[in-house]
């Protein structure tokens, strides 16, 4: 299949997909399901990962500041600006279109090779609209929430340094997390994670259903989902790094 | 009542099924056999509008599935109830799950009438009681029986299972046809069984259709087709070794 077959497939599997539910408050119960199973069930590791990567980047940045030209309070401009504009936003999507889009990639893609997607669509039910939508909605509206954690855990994870190693003063650090901040910052990172959301589900849910075979493509559509989902991150963070701050 | 016309199926220019004319009745149960690669399967789908044939039409109830609007292509599938070949139990539902989700899509039933109706549905294939458990609790035998009462909850006016009998032992698979037999007849249901079981044929095969190459080459009942003279059909029904063996000693 060439990108252009690819794209066109991609495009009417999302037509499907955007049409009316067949019941409203089914979906609503789907969406409230998938954000738990989606959202909340990532949190752990998204907090763990980025509490570590706050502490990371604090002590490489405590190392590089040698010289006494540099106000300490840097060290917390700079882990806000990592944390807040890159690392929450974009870093952690790309993390989590490993287990979320691998996890959606596999669901539906067992569903269609054991013939499920078939039996919804017997019933009448529209099976992509039925299982993709929800997870789309589900996930786009906690992404928000789980960028959030993971900038307050980066954050923390700092904060952490400060108080274990005494390099960079925790009043510095608070400091250096307040200088010149616009709140303008955290609106850019989550919009961006709105995008991101939207792009891990929507192209997992699609190699998900596109699935032919047995268990070896089902795997290696869950692959091609992970890896995609993450090529479009990045494009798609060059994009509105563009539109935002260029 | 389920009719079809001329019905003509390819895959790029490989013709699988070629104008298939037959008449399935209700309350009959009508079983397709054939080999392997036959086209039965492809036919089933074509009956149940996953795939669309290149030529012929396809009746249910003197309308023409095929020229219906989507909406009114919906109305008739809710009227159908399929029993897949792998049974397609929804694993991320328990059980009563599996066979209250039509009753959740399409009914306005309160929910106590859909508890009532998803026990009677288990107590009509014996899987009362097992309201809780998981699909992947289940036996083979088991899950041809959830889907059986899945397929019934919205008590069908057409019944399709695709081979439902697969990778059963001979005594459960007797039970899933006893069952098939007894809904089709209770509640008056168009039944069409896609089959290899022999046993099947004979016991249930009210009427039988034999599917060589993409063609419909024998139509018949299990009461004449032990005594066909058609080479192929021959050939298939007395394969295995316990058939000839039987067909000797007759």
């Amino acid at each position: 299949m060439n990108l252009f077959d690819g794209i066109t497939e991609y495009l009417l599997v999302m037509r499907k997909t955007f049409t009316r539910p067949v019941k409203f408050k089914t979906m609503v119960q789907q969406i409230v399901h998938e954000m738990y199973y989606l959202g909340v069930e990532s949190l752990p590791i998204v907090c763990f990962l980025s509490l570590f990567i706050g502490v990371v980047v604090m002590i490489q940045i405590a190392f590089q500041m040698e010289s006494p030209l540099i106000p300490k309070y840097t060290a917390g401009f700079i882990t806000r600006v990592v944390i807040i504009y890159e690392f929450s936003p974009t870093i952690m999507s790309m993390l989590l279109s490993g287990r979320v889009g691998s996890r959606i990639a596999a669901e539906i893609g067992t569903m269609k090779v054991t013939e499920q997607i078939d039996a919804l669509e017997v019933m009448g039910i529209n099976s992509a609209s039925y299982l993709i939508l929800p997870k789309i909605i589900a996930f786009v509206l906690i992404m928000p929430v789980i960028i959030t954690f993971s900038i307050f855990c980066g954050l923390f994870g700092g904060y952490l340094i400060t108080m274990g190693t005494g390099e960079i003063p925790t009043s510095e650090y608070f400091y250096g997390l307040r200088a010149f901040f616009t709140s303008f910052e955290v609106t850019y990172a989550l919009i961006k994670s709105l995008f991101f959301g939207f792009i891990i589900t929507s192209i997992s849910g699609y190699y998900g259903y596109i699935v032919e075979g047995g268990a070896l493509e089902v795997g290696k559509n869950s692959t091609k989902a992970m890896v995609q989902s993450s090529i479009f991150i990045i494009i798609f963070d060059v994009i509105l790094t563009q539109i935002f701050l260029g | 009542m389920i009719k079809v016309k001329n019905l003509v199926k390819k895959f790029d220019d490989k013709v699988v099924l070629d104008s298939i004319n037959t008449t399935f009745e209700p309350g009959k149960v009508n079983l397709v056999i054939g080999r392997s690669g036959s086209g039965k399967t492809v036919f089933m789908k074509c009956l149940l509008g996953l795939l669309i044939p290149e030529e012929g039409e396809l009746f249910y109830s003197n309308k023409n599935f095929y020229s219906l609007t989507e909406k009114e292509q919906k109305n008739i599938r809710k009227e159908m109830g399929v029993v897949f070949q792998s049974g397609a139990i929804f694993d991320f539902l328990d059980v009563e799950g599996n066979v209250r989700f039509p009753l959740d899509m399409f009914s306005d039933m309160t929910q106590k009438e859909k508890i009532d109706r998803v026990n009677f549905c288990l107590e009509k294939v014996n899987l009362e009681g097992t309201n809780k458990l998981k699909s992947s609790e289940l036996s083979g035998g088991m899950k041809k029986r959830l889907a059986i009462a899945r397929a019934i909850a919205l008590n069908p006016k057409y019944l399709f299972c695709d081979e439902p009998n697969s990778g059963l032992d001979p005594q459960n698979a007797v039970t899933i046809d006893e069952l098939i037999y007894n809904l089709t007849h209770e509640f008056n249901t168009t039944t069409v069984v896609n089959t290899h079981d022999m046993n099947s044929v004979i016991k249930i095969g009210e009427k039988v259709i034999f599917f060589y190459e993409g063609h419909l080459w024998w139509e018949g009942s299990n009461e004449n087709i032990l005594n066909t003279d058609n080479k192929e059909l021959r050939d298939f029904i007395f394969a295995s070794s316990l058939a000839q063996k039987l067909l000797e000693t007759s």
